[in-house]
């Protein structure tokens, strides 16, 4: 396991039930500063909930998650705080469809207050420029790409200067031609030193661009390691059983 | 007498005649104020009924005052309107003078933000949930992310249904005769007592709400269209 700079999330004993459903059950895992971390696991196992823990999109049964040394999960926190340095990038992209695609960027840090009109649009232009969408700024989400949309949707969270993203399968909803786009600049992220935490099923990005990867079943951690011991040296027999399927 | 001879002298003595035609036009004039107003007091509480029970759906908070939602829901819709207005006139505001057609604008407003109310959260509950996930993730506290993501989507979705209220509403007040009120229906009543010819001045006040109607009818068409232009 490459551990590379400070803990920047520290998941202890998180368990999620919805009703009798036990989908999470006792997680622990620490995310550091720079790490690149893939979640991968069948459909249904609760990738999507510990994604959504992470920033009390779920509220967790038990456990503890500590950002940035404190305790979210503590009621008395100010949860909206922390949730604008913790950028998440959904599988439908959820782009806001009655404002442009500048405005979808600039939204947040205006309403928060964190910067002026001028420079939100100053540094949404830039951002746009960077993944090369600076024409479309004035144009509704509904005229994009399904590629175009989840980069739009990247840059929108990247605005908020997050200390940590977030990635519930970004590529899923895709049409196969985009999912390249998608997956490059989620790389170009990576090298830039962005922590991330990203649910998918690409196994090729788990392998060639994450520094760990973690493998979910029923509900628990079933193995985690080094992409390069995870994938040529499994040793959990679920995990063997999953990537015969899915290599 | 000829057809048009007949017409020219029914029109002369049921309008023009005694400048009665003014009835009709000051009637009209009743109308719009009072389904403006209550218009804008049923879109006021039609949407605080509805951010309520939709939060209140969605998150369990707000018991309380769901509660309280739920009630007024159930009194509004489930007596006429008719009655609402005369308790308005007649036990909550008998002993305050209050101009009459704020009276009647707060008996049909209060009557329509229970209808109004409906529409919205439908319009809300419509909105995908994701929306309202992706502006929590941004950092966005639960009111901006109603206000500025859920509740433009909802509007654009029930504006149709929010113009259909606007026009029973339009259609409902010819009730405000009843407290005494001159409106459109009640003018055209009067002339009706004066020259005791019932067709003329009923049927132009129809034609009047009809056009009314029409013309609504017509902007929403166009506005709606225009919405979807806009997006999606
Ligand atoms: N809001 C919810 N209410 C009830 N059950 C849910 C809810 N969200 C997820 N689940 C259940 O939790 C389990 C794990 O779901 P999820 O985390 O989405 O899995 P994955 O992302 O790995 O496919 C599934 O059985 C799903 O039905
Ligand atoms: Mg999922």
């Amino acid at each position: 396991m490459s551990v590379s700079g400070n803990v920047l999330l520290e998941v202890k004993g998180l368990k999620k039930y919805f009703g009798d459903n036990k989908v999470l059950d006792g997680i622990s895992t620490e995310i550091h500063q720079g790490e690149v971390v893939t979640v991968i696991g069948p459909s249904g196992s609760g990738k999507s909930t510990f994604l959504r823990s992470l920033n009390l999109l779920e509220t967790p049964t038990g456990g503890q998650i500590l950002f940035e040394g404190v305790d979210i999960t503590d009621p008395k926190v100010d949860i909206n705080r922390h949730r604008q340095k913790i950028g998440m990038v959904f599988q439908q992209f959820n782009l806001f469809p009655h404002k442009t695609v500048r405005e979808n960027i600039m939204l947040a840090p205006i309403t928060l207050g964190l910067m002026k009109e001028e420079e939100a649009k100053e540094k949404a232009d830039e951002l746009l420029e960077r993944i090369g969408l600076l024409e479309k700024a004035d144009t509704y989400p509904n005229m994009l790409s399904g590629g175009q949309k989840q980069r739009v949707a990247i840059v929108r969270s990247l605005i908020m200067n997050p200390d940590v993203m977030l990635f519930d399968e970004p590529t899923s909803a895709l049409d196969p031609e985009m999912v390249g786009e998608v997956l490059s600049l989620m790389k170009e992220l990576a090298e830039s030193g962005m922590t991330m935490v990203v649910v998918t099923h690409e196994m090729r990005f788990a392998r060639e661009v994450s520094t760990r990867v973690i493998f979910i079943d029923e509900g628990k951690i079933q193995e985690e390691n080094s992409p390069k011991e995870f994938f040529e040296h499994p040793k959990n027999p679920r995990l063997c059983d999953f990537l015969s399927k899915v290599l | 007498m000829g057809f048009i001879e007949s017409f020219k002298e029914g029109f002369y003595s049921n309008f023009i005649a005694g400048d009665m035609y003014k009835w009709l036009l000051d009637g009209l004039k009743t109308t719009l104020i009072l389904t403006v107003l209550a218009l804008i007091i049923g879109l006021i509480i039609g949407f605080l009924v509805a951010i309520i029970r939709s939060s209140h759906d969605k998150t369990g908070k707000l018991r309380i005052p769901n509660v309280l939602c739920v009630v007024y829901l159930t009194v509004i819709r489930g007596t006429p309107t008719m009655i609402q207005l005369l308790i308005m006139n007649f036990v909550v505001f008998a002993a305050v003078n209050l101009n009459r057609i704020l009276v009647g604008a707060l008996a049909f407003g209060i009557n329509s933000g229970a209808y109004v109310a409906e529409i919205v959260r439908s319009g809300i509950m419509a909105v995908d949930a994701g929306q309202t996930e992706a502006g929590r993730s941004l950092g966005l506290n639960a009111s901006q992310t109603m206000r500025l993501i859920v509740i433009p989507q909802a509007f654009k979705n029930v504006l149709p249904a929010l113009v259909n209220e606007f026009i029973t509403l339009l259609k409902e007040t010819s009730i405000i005769g009843y407290i005494g009120m001159q409106d459109l229906t009640k003018g055209a009543m009067m002339i009706q007592s004066r020259t005791f010819n019932a067709f003329w001045p009923l049927i132009a006040a129809a034609l009047m709400y009809l056009v009314l109607v029409m013309l609504l009818t017509f902007c929403m068409n166009k506005l709606e269209k225009r919405l979807r232009t806009n997006e999606r």
